[in-house]
């Protein structure tokens, strides 16, 4: 019988960990769905990026006071993390504080106090943040893309979190041998005495209630991440390891059409050869993006990556006129979609035509010919996503694939293709500036 | 002016020793054709030994690889890619951001790798070669435009920004400048077709962010850029006190060429 306790706390922790795992799983088999792309070069790069960028928040702190506010959490959660580690300890052997005979009650009460002094201060944070996007009324919360669940969302993380540090205090404060010792308590000491007029007995009670609402809460926090925009906590690291590390200008070269545009302008080729006996002739490959399939992995990544922040959208200049585009909802819509794709293998074992796709369903044309291809939300990202090859991507569907370019940029290809120039002119003309005055 | 292009250096058996990419705007645009000439001089000033392709160059294909047409700026690519690997080009330096961009980094994979300047940066080189020495100067508040190609597109904010201090000009920022610059609304092939439906056009917001720190000249390094403010400023009812200038002409401005 006196295992109970433990034996229930595996189960929990076997619960938690494994149905996370079953939808990182499914986190990752979605990626795959995505075109393989190359990303191994310069690793050394890599890994600097992703230290300086997403473990240093490098580009977190350009905005100062999110920036600063966020640093908090994010050490904050790090750091409290390491505790989860002694509760899983107790947890299962059924031990008080595991740590504190092994490290010393000197150094287990600095680490202690150090993690109530970082509790009490992501809970400020927190209460800033909340205080941000419902009371401040900032303008990248307020976007129509942050209307109902992506809203409720935002707000329920920073619930879990105010709950998960007031458990943390308030199990600290009711453990009265931890308070008699005096060791660590920082902030808890504060909080023991609005439990002291109470029967010992009932404040262990409350002590055992919140260690276990605790690490339930954080194991409810694990799973929830999956349903929420927060993945960004362990995705960021991945997404800034295989962002690209080409010029920002540099949009890439699709290898199919090098082919044929080669073959176009060989003399020596037979304009008229069949494909050799035995060959099967090839699929020709689709040209840019009309759903997630054709997008590449890193894409889909970035999907699931963005934390829907708004930094993007906030400097994109097609957004702040007031046109449809806005980049983080390109973000938000491919992820909806992929989310979609999933769902139907899941029921179907493959995918079955819905009758639906990215284009259109869910990204119209309108927002992608906003775009001015300035690059402003790719430099905002804190964690390198990459709206803007997505848009790219799709506007080589539209282009190659249905000839669907607004009139005038047709007649610009034209003048482009008949006379190399975007303008009708001649290109005997080309040089005629340098005899005007 | 004197303009050889790369076919009379050929029949002359001579290589000179740049390539200058006028592009399609500083072709054909009138506007744009007055930094063409304006760089021109510079480049005699000093002394630099170059040639056009005149009538053998074409788009670089930016525009439509911009809207999404691949196959059609990878014909363009390949027949320039021809034209200069023929010549045996090894640098070019442009005017325009956009054939910087695209020269500089799409053409590599398509078998045209080339030394790739900016006018700006190419000025700047002279500058610090002591091939051109700049003694003149011009008294005015001017605010420099990023251009998206030239700044978060391949990272280079400060040579326009050196030069207009060499000048003796009193350079302001603009609350947005370098990577958090607003772009001036013409890129991604926006400059060919009517913007989509908004409360604002973005040239329009971005003269705003200029006209802030109330200069006498918005400068700019980008044919396009320039279009786009000089029809912000006109909107803003601010063309007789305020102009539109690149770089380029600054320089040849302050050094009365």
């Amino acid at each position: 019988m006196q295992y109970i306790p433990n034996i229930l706390f595996v189960i929990t922790l076997v619960a938690g960990i494994g149905f996370f795992t079953l939808n990182i799983r499914k986190v990752i088999r979605n990626i795959k769905l995505g075109k393989d792309i190359n990303r191994s070069d310069h690793s050394s790069k890599r890994w600097k990026n992703m230290a300086r960028i997403a473990l240093g928040q490098s580009k977190m702190v350009t905005r100062p006071v999110s920036g600063v506010l966020h640093l908090i959490v994010y050490v904050g959660f790090i750091i409290i993390n390491v505790e989860v580690l002694e509760i899983i300890f107790d947890g299962i052997f059924g031990t008080h504080r595991v740590f504190k005979p092994i490290l010393g009650e000197g150094i287990y009460g600095f680490l202690i106090g150090t993690f109530e002094i970082l509790a009490f201060l992501v809970f400020v944070a927190v209460i800033i943040f909340w205080l941000r996007r419902n009371a401040i009324r900032i303008k990248r919360f307020l976007s129509k893309e942050m209307k109902g669940w992506p809203k409720s969302d935002g707000n329920l993380i920073l619930y879990f979190e105010m709950v998960l540090m007031t458990l943390f205090i308030v199990m600290n404060a009711t453990d009265i041998s931890f308070q008699e010792a005096s060791v660590g308590n920082p902030i808890s000491q504060f909080v023991a005495p609005w439990f002291s007029s109470l029967e010992p007995e009932t404040i262990h009670l409350i002590e055992r209630s919140a260690w276990w609402i605790h690490i339930t809460g954080i194991l409810v926090f694990l799973n929830y991440l999956y349903y929420s925009k927060h993945l960004h906590i362990l995705l960021a690291f991945p997404n800034t390891f295989y962002a690209n590390l080409n010029p920002k200008g540099q949009l890439s070269n699709v290898a199919s059409v090098t082919k044929e545009v080669q073959m176009m302008m060989d003399p020596n080729i037979d304009p008229y050869a069949t494909p050799e006996g035995g060959e099967e002739e090839e699929v020709p490959e689709k040209f840019g993006a009309s759903d997630v399939m054709d997008l590449n992995r890193v894409q889909l990544l970035n999907a699931y990556t963005c934390t829907e922040c708004g930094r993007c959208t906030s400097a994109c200049p097609a957004n702040l006129t007031g046109k449809e585009l806005s980049p983080r909802a390109i973000m938000m819509k491919t992820r909806d979609r992929l989310e979609e794709v999933g769902k139907n293998i899941d029921q179907n074992g493959v995918f079955k035509d819905d009758g639906k796709q990215l284009l259109n369903d869910y990204i119209t044309p309108e927002e992608l010919w906003a775009c001015t291809s300035c690059n402003a939300c790719v430099e905002e990202c804190p964690i390198n996503i990459d709206p803007l090859s997505i848009i790219m991507e799709m506007r080589r569907f539209l282009v190659m694939e249905q000839s669907a370019a607004p009139q005038e940029l047709n007649m610009m290809m034209t003048n482009v293709e008949n006379n190399g120039a975007m303008w009708q002119y001649s290109p005997m003309d080309r040089l005629n500036w340098k005899d005007e005055d | 002016m004197n303009v050889p292009t790369m076919a009379e250096m050929m029949a002359q058996g001579k290589q000179p020793e740049i390539l200058f990419w006028v592009g399609s705007a500083g072709s054909y645009d009138d506007r744009a054709k007055k930094i063409t000439k304006a760089f021109v001089k510079v480049l005699h000033k000093a002394n630099v030994d170059f040639a056009v392709l005149g009538t053998e160059e074409s788009s670089t294909g930016d525009a439509a690889k911009r809207v999404g047409n691949e196959f059609l700026f990878q014909m363009q690519a390949m027949t320039n890619i021809e034209v200069l690997n023929a010549y045996g080009v090894t640098k070019i330096v442009t005017c325009d951001p956009h054939s910087f961009n695209t020269l500089k980094n799409e053409y590599p994979g398509l078998g045209g790798t080339y030394q790739v300047y900016h006018h700006t940066q190419y000025i700047q080189h002279l500058v610090n070669e002591g091939r051109l020495t700049i003694t003149g100067s011009l008294d005015k508040r001017v605010t420099f435009h990023d251009p998206c190609y030239l700044g978060r597109a391949n990272d280079e904010y400060e040579s326009p920004r050196d030069l207009i201090r060499r000048i003796g000009a009193q350079l302001t920022e603009m609350k947005r400048s370098k990577n958090k610059a607003l772009c001036c609304g013409a890129g991604g092939a926006q400059m060919f077709k009517e913007p989509e439906k908004g409360t604002m056009d973005i040239n329009i917001l971005r003269t705003k962010d200029a006209l802030e720190t109330k200069p006498n000249i918005i400068a700019t390094g980008c044919p396009y850029c320039n279009t786009m403010m000089t029809d912000g400023i006109k909107f803003h009812e601010k063309e007789a006190e305020i102009e539109v200038k690149d770089i380029a002409e600054l320089i040849a401005e302050a050094e009365q060429l």
